[in-house]
């Protein structure tokens, strides 16, 4: 190994480290600080280096890192999907719906995309895929009202989980965002503790802009946790810890693929290890 | 909270107001602060390392403290600096020179707008430009996505390449360019399945297709939310396929769109559009000037 001290100029490629894996500016100086306040100075091999940053990204996330629990008692459990659009959402409830049956529960799904070009279809070839029946309405239909009917029909038919999709939305689209708070506000007309679980999806790809949709659609949605998809992809999703720092939401699962067995429970240290280059460097 | 850039820089020089000409160190300790404001935009960190050290030749000596405002002034010249590399001297317009049917090829990550671009162009063309415009979607993978183009298509009163199921998007692309030239058509807009750039083997597919259609233009399709990964994105799809522009969806967002800076050093190809919104007449033609300004949060 080659040891090398850990003075103002590693610590600033670490810091330029982590902005290449966008966690920005404040958190990764904040990172860095931490790092340097316990090694700086200290001799240490290039591994060390790495194992201790990923070790500071970890803890900023693990008390972060809880799965999503479906109550057995409800009846449906009611999972809201929001999200920007393309971040991956109808995709997620696929996926989600295909675990969710394998641990035996029964699930609906909403096809409460009612704007954009066969968000429709999109839904009901996942839910073929699952076995999971889709509650749908035409296009241009009330998505409000759809949210509705799903949630009357999973009520009759004693389902497990309801997870209604959404349309994708810019969280500075007021009229949209709107819209949103009708659907939420319509599915507590039927359930006053629903939606249990209202999931943002986020693309690992984003930057910055990460921190203004969970700030918005957590006061209009009231978001309780998140997924981040394409981690299977060269972006490293590093707004995670940006966003660990201001919202300290849950983060559920991580997308890894584009296929049905593609999710994964969202784990602090793998993903720490992944983003800081740690687990590469060892695997060399 | 958001303290602007001009501001920050001002409380900078006004210590150093009245020493006559700026000296190196001043105008690098500016320049710090460009710096961050550009990462904050998401401008990948490479692009805004080369973006700074070529400020900095603009900057110095120039007659920045003797103006009455030297942070809007050295503002002034990063904008300008920026508006230059954005714009550059390149041309935005689609090119043609092909015996028809043109095609266009539209690529880039799952989800980033290529589907609703493609309807989006080809409507513009059909309508501005009197083109005889066909669609055809080479997705055979993502779930009812040659159902979504063939949608749009009837929205937008433009053509589509009946779905065959079963096909490979190779001979989607090689059917579509054909029923392009017996149908009399002057552009086949080729829609292609997301891809991760790091994924061999979809990415050597891309390269095949664009071997066969031979695109006289290739468009790399990138959300404006992208951040740091911008840059690897460019690159991977640069290595593979000739990209002569870029289009930025989901500028009607809120996010800075640092990204456009990225795509333009990167690729070099100029960014040829911007969507402005889900309906399929929201496009744009790209302005510079306005990017640069939403960069520097202005
Ligand atoms: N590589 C990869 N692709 C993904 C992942 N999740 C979703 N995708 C792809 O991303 C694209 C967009 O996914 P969708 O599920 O349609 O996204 P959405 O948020 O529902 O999009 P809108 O409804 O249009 O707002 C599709 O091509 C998906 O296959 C993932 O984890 N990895
Ligand atoms: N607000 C806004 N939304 C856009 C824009 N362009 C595309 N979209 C939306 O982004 C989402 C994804 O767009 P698609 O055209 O399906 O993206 P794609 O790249 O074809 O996706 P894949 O084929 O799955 O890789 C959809 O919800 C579109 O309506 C834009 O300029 N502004
Ligand atoms: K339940
Ligand atoms: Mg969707
Ligand atoms: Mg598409």
């Amino acid at each position: 190994f080659t040891k090398r001290r850990l003075d103002d100029e590693t610590l600033e490629e670490l810091h330029d480290l982590l902005v290449t894996a966008d966690l920005g500016v404040p958190a990764a100086t904040r990172i860095t600080e931490a790092l340097a306040k316990d090694k700086f100075d200290k001799e240490i091999s290039d591994v060390e280096v790495r194992e201790a940053l990923a070790s500071e990204v970890a803890m900023s996330l693990t008390p972060l890192e809880q799965s999503l629990t479906i109550d057995r008692e409800k009846k449906p459990h009611i999972l809201l999907m929001v999200g920007v659009n393309g971040a991956g959402k109808t995709t997620t409830i696929g996926k989600l719906a295909r675990k969710f049956a394998d641990e035996g529960l029964s699930v609906m799904l909403a096809a409460g995309d009612t704007f954009r070009a066969a968000a429709i279809e999109q839904l009901l070839v996942w839910g073929e895929r699952t076995g999971a029946p889709v509650v749908t309405k035409e296009i241009g239909a009330d998505a409000a009202g759809l949210a509705y009917d799903a949630v009357k029909r999973a009520q009759e038919s004693g389902t497990d989980v309801l997870m209604i999709d959404t349309a994708g939305r810019l969280q500075n689209k007021r009229e949209l965002m709107d819209e949103l708070a009708k659907i939420v506000r319509v599915i507590k007309k039927l359930d006053a503790t629903a939606p249990h679980n209202v999931v943002l999806t986020l693309d690992a790809t984003v930057g910055q802009n990460a921190l203004s949709q969970a700030e918005a659609f957590q006061e209009i949605a009231g978001v309780t946790g998140l997924v981040m998809t394409k981690l299977d992809g060269t972006a490293r999703g590093g707004v995670l810890v940006a966003l660990a720092d201001k919202f300290s939401l849950p983060i559920h699962f991580i997308g890894v693929g584009e296929g049905v067995e593609d999710l994964q429970e969202f784990r602090a240290d793998a993903f720490a290890r992944a983003l800081s280059g740690a687990a590469e460097e060892l695997n060399h | 909270m958001f303290e602007s850039l001009s501001d920050r820089l001002s409380s900078i020089f006004e210590g150093l107001r009245g020493r006559g000409a700026l000296e190196e160190k001043d105008v690098t300790e500016a320049l710090r602060e460009v710096r961050v404001a550009l990462l904050e935009a998401d401008v990948a960190l490479p692009v805004a390392k080369d973006f700074i050290s070529k400020v900095k030749e603009r900057a110095v000596g120039a007659e920045v403290l003797r103006s009455v405002t030297p942070g809007q002034q050295v503002v002034k010249i990063v904008h300008d600096a920026l508006v230059d590399m954005l714009g550059g001297d390149a041309d935005p317009s689609l090119s043609f020179a092909t015996t028809p049917p043109a095609a266009i090829m539209m690529v880039g990550l799952q989800g980033s707008g290529k589907t609703t671009s493609t309807a989006k162009i080809a409507l513009r063309l059909q309508k501005r430009d009197k083109k005889r415009v066909l669609m055809a979607s080479l997705d055979t993978r993502r779930p009812a996505a040659q159902e979504q183009l063939a949608i749009l298509g009837e929205q937008a009163e433009v053509k589509t390449l009946p779905i065959i199921a079963g096909q490979t998007p190779r001979d989607i692309a090689k059917r579509a360019m054909e029923a392009g030239k017996l149908g009399g058509f002057d552009v086949v807009m080729l829609d292609t399945a997301g891809r991760l750039s790091i994924d061999e083997q979809l990415m050597a597919e891309v390269a095949d297709i664009h071997k066969t259609t031979n695109p006289v233009e290739t468009l790399l399709v990138v959300d404006a939310l992208t951040g740091q990964d911008a840059v690897t994105t460019a690159e991977k799809f640069k290595e593979r396929l000739n990209i002569t522009g870029v289009v930025m969806t989901r500028i009607d967002g809120d996010a800075r769109g640092g990204a456009a800076l990225s795509m333009r050093a990167v690729t070099g190809a100029p960014i040829k559009f911007v969507g402005v919104g889900e309906k399929i007449d929201a496009l744009d033609t790209f302005e510079p000037e306005r990017m640069a300004g939403r960069i520097l949060g202005m």
